[in-house]
């Protein structure tokens, strides 16, 4: 008998809507889900290798607890009595001793996240923190800082654009499936696609324009793009006019940044500049100046986001047709969301986070997501104070946080080390306890409130029983809080419970998500009225050029660009990227995955690598003071003679995954652990390297 | 030929190898063989822009298939009624004749069995109303499946709306 299962992929974070053909407890088919627009069957490869992560025998079988050092992969398999008694036990000493502070949980932002957040809170601790900021917390800020609502809060409309620009934003490998359709539709009706980056990556490929820009240097390329779009007044006069705070601030502070200027800055013809502001404005509203989602690369990370967001407002393209715009929440409709254990009433904190996010040390970062590259300094220095505990969930430091040996040294220090996971990341190889969870096809999750034009949520529903001994997060954190005391924030028994009780006041059920996967609170696409209705959420209730955010806090809105430094005669800028086949680190053991791209290579642009006697296929040394390694070279002239390239998500440590063991080189090797201590992102492409051939 | 017509719409492919991964996914096959393959041109710079092309590369299901002339035992196959060219595995006794007759390296070789398989355009999803797994997953739905003379005309309908005028 064969069944149909609506469910969510969980391949990468972007979590698409699925179909699962499930016979006799086994997955036949995935595919797209046929209801969604955007989706109509496809998958991303991610997606397609779904079944062979659930039939993976590499992939996490049992609890187990380390027997031997950390890292030598001596574990004994014990139920899930003995590992939760043992966790509980640990976490109740160190509890008992230094406080519930001194307990730290990261995890991949998930649909489950308020229970780990409930978890944290009920014990005590303000340290929950997730990888997102060490991909995009200085986009968050800098979309605050100018609109009064995140990153994640707002969206672009593909689908209707008429120009796209991409600074780096390689969607056509890092592939959300629903927007590269919508993006490829409007290309087919007309639209343009600029994108720069250094590197020529597959989405480069697809553009109408393409620029080489030097590394580092879009802020620049935007200040020139603003300097055009002011002086030739392509800008949205009726829009900045009624929506713009700070207006006169910009003008007179993109005075000096002419294309002139930027040219000799980026490498980009000044006439390039020019006639790029002037074509993107003939499109206005209906333009994208992507923010992008992975943006983490200097430490003014804040003021290139802003720069983009600045774009889209003199394009009048916010909260237009073909442009940005604020997701719309069940509110909008007279409906409620699903609701989120996080709602209960906990124990007041008194003490700082341990990012000191809130303090003057870093007072801008969002902290519903913390700043999780800073963990490694706050242990080493135990400043604020000692932490003595990690519960990795989903997440993997070793390989997320830059600076590899910095991190590991850091790890070092902990008493107590716990990963719920899937894989043997290196995290998990590397730890105390090992709580695996079942996959994504294996589980139902907590519900997905999806806001945007059209309010829906979606439900990952359980398509087979778990392959091996495993349990979802949200009974793994319950199970342990019974253990510790804080039984009674988790009011549920089974996944089943918690769904009913997060559902309770939104006028569905559960069963309402069978027939599709989703349920949606209106059919009509909601864009605010751009005249009056426009409610973003600044003190000035206007998009601040000018930003109070910043302001309060002693930041500069506008502040000197300052040159970017072109590495020394014999070093490279150290770039890193994404492409199709692997999602950031937790795929490279995927057997469908890896026999496709099995390792990383650098790239490394032909006239430097001549100069350093680099030969193509053969083997180099890349050293920073961070660390060194060895990689493949791959010789091209498709990347900017100050850069080298490589994939991130290599070279893995642990050895019982077998597959991605040793293949490849890590990129967190190399880099060094600073961050735009505004934004809140790491700067991850602000080391350089030496490559000599090894 | 068969009666049916792959199109693969290069405007819309990014090269992503969503059709190989999903293909091995519905075949249940090991790390080696691959029955349809996405093969990288590029990228090279023309007139300044970076292009590359992705070349989708199936079965062509010949007319007068080398591959099932070539077999000694009969297992390649091809069907009367559609023009389909498959392995009967029954029949395969891995001599891999028809991998050497193929001037297209479509015939390929499953260790774990130690016979031939082949893109056989998935005739039991065909047979079953659907179209082949590449096909239904193509996560631009560049790929397009049908009896030759009903594959929507894309480039045709596509240059022309370019080249057209509403004066």
């Amino acid at each position: 008998m064969q069944k149909e299962v609506y469910s969510l992929c969980f391949m990468c974070s972007v979590r698409c809507p699925i179909r699962v053909i499930v016979e006799n407890d086994d997955v036949k088919w995935i595919e797209g889900n046929p209801h969604v627009p955007g989706m109509e069957g496809s998958l991303c490869p991610r997606g397609a290798a779904g079944i062979a992560l659930l039939k993976d025998h590499e992939r996490l079988q049992s609890p187990m607890i380390r027997i031997g050092p950390r890292g030598s992969g001596k574990w004994k398999k014990v139920s899930w009595d003995e590992a939760l008694g043992f966790v509980a036990e640990k976490l109740k000493d160190i509890i008992a001793q230094y406080g519930g502070h001194s307990v730290v949980l990261g995890e991949r932002t998930q649909i489950s996240t308020h229970v780990s957040k409930t978890f944290m809170r009920a014990i005590g601790s303000p340290n929950h923190f997730t990888h997102d900021a060490v991909c995009k917390g200085s986009v968050n800020t800098a979309c605050r800082s100018l609109f009064g609502y995140t990153d994640a809060q707002m969206s672009m409309d593909y689908k209707n654009t008429k120009h796209i620009i991409m600074y780096g934003r390689n969607l056509f490998e890092s592939i959300e499936v629903k927007p590269v359709n919508n993006l490829m539709d409007a290309i087919e009706k007309g639209a343009k696609l600029t994108y720069i980056d250094p590197r020529v990556s597959l989405t480069a490929i697809k553009a109408h324009r393409y620029l080489m820009i030097r590394p580092g240097t879009d802020l620049a390329l935007n200040y020139a793009l603003i300097n055009i779009i002011l002086k030739e007044n392509l800008y949205d006069r009726g829009y900045t006019d009624r929506w713009v705070l700070g207006f006169s601030d910009l003008q007179s502070f993109v005075q000096p940044y002419t294309p002139e200027w930027a040219e000799a800055e980026t490498g980009i013809p000044a006439a390039e500049i020019v006639a790029l502001a002037r074509e993107v404005s003939r499109d206005k509203p209906s333009v994208i100046f992507h923010f992008g989602y992975r943006g983490a690369n200097h430490t003014d990370e804040i003021y290139m986001r802003r720069s983009i967001m600045i774009l889209n407002t003199l394009m009048g393209s916010v909260e237009a047709k073909g442009g940005f715009f604020v997701k719309k929440g069940p509110g909008e409709v007279g409906g409620k969301p699903a609701r989120k254990l996080t709602e209960q009433k906990f124990p007041k904190i008194e003490v700082p986070r341990f990012d000191q996010l809130g303090t003057s040390y870093l007072p801008l970062p969002d902290p519903s997501h913390g700043v999780g590259q800073i963990l490694p300094y706050a242990i080493l220095d135990e400043n604020p104070y000692p932490l003595r505990a990690l519960i990795a969930y989903r997440f993997d430091p070793l390989m997320s946080i830059p600076d590899f040996n910095l991190v590991k040294k850091a790890m070092d220090k902990l008493e107590l080390i716990v990963a719920i996971e899937i894989n043997l990341s290196d995290t998990a190889w590397y730890s105390d306890v090992i709580l695996p969870e079942p996959i994504y096809l294996e589980r139902l999750d907590c519900v997905r409130q999806v806001n945007g034009l059209k309010p829906q949520m979606f439900l990952r529903q359980q398509a087979v029983g778990p392959r091996y001994d495993s349990r979802p997060g949200p009974i793994i954190l319950k199970q342990i809080g019974e253990r510790i005391g804080i039984g009674e924030y988790f009011p549920y028994d089974s996944i089943e419970e918690l769904v009913c009780w997060q559902l309770e006041e939104t006028g569905f059920s559960i069963e309402d998500f069978k027939a599709k996967g989703f349920v949606s609170y209106t059919d009509k696409q909601i864009f605010w009225d751009r005249k009056d209705g426009l409610k973003f959420k600044t003190p000035s209730g206007k998009i601040e050029f000018t930003s109070s955010l910043l302001k309060d806090e002693g930041f500069d809105s506008f502040p000197t660009y300052e040159s970017r430094t072109s590495p020394p005669t014999d070093q490279f800028r150290l770039i890193t990227g994404r492409c199709a086949l692997h999602t950031h680190i937790s795929t490279q053991n995927n057997p469908y995955l890896n026999e496709i791209v099995p390792e990383n290579v650098l790239w490394i642009n032909t006239k430097r690598a001549e100069g350093i006697g680099v030969k193509n296929g053969r083997m180099v040394e890349v050293s920073s003071p961070q660390g060194s390694g060895k990689i493949g070279a791959f010789v091209t002239d498709l990347i900017h003679p100050e850069a080298v390239f490589m994939l991130h998500g290599f070279g893995h440590q642990a050895k019982l995954a077998t597959r991605s063991y040793k293949k490849g080189l890590h990129d967190g090797l190399l880099m060094k652990n600073i961050s735009d201590m505004i934004g809140g992102s790491p700067a991850l492409h602000h080391t350089f390297v030496t490559v000599k051939p090894a | 030929m068969s009666k049916y017509y792959l199109f693969q719409d290069s405007k819309r492919c990014i090269g992503c190898h969503s059709c190989e991964v999903i293909c091995k996914m519905n075949k249940n096959l090991p790390v080696g063989p691959k029955l349809c393959e996405i093969v990288t041109t590029g990228p090279t710079f023309i007139a300044n822009l970076p292009r590359a092309a992705f070349t989708f590369m199936p079965c062509f299901h010949c007319e007068d298939a080398w591959c099932v002339a070539a077999c000694p035992t009969g297992a390649m196959q091809k069907r009367s009624r559609d023009g389909i060219v498959f392995v009967n595995q029954d029949l395969c006794v891995g001599c891999k004749t028809c991998m050497s007759a193929c001037p297209w390296g479509a015939p390929q070789w499953n260790p774990e069995i130690g016979k031939v398989v082949k893109c056989d355009y998935c005739m039991d999803r065909v047979d079953a109303g659907l179209e082949p797994a590449c096909v239904t997953i193509c996560t631009t739905h560049c790929l397009h499946f049908r009896k030759a003379n009903l594959v929507p005309s894309i480039r045709r309908e596509r240059y022309a709306r370019v080249m057209s005028s509403l004066d």
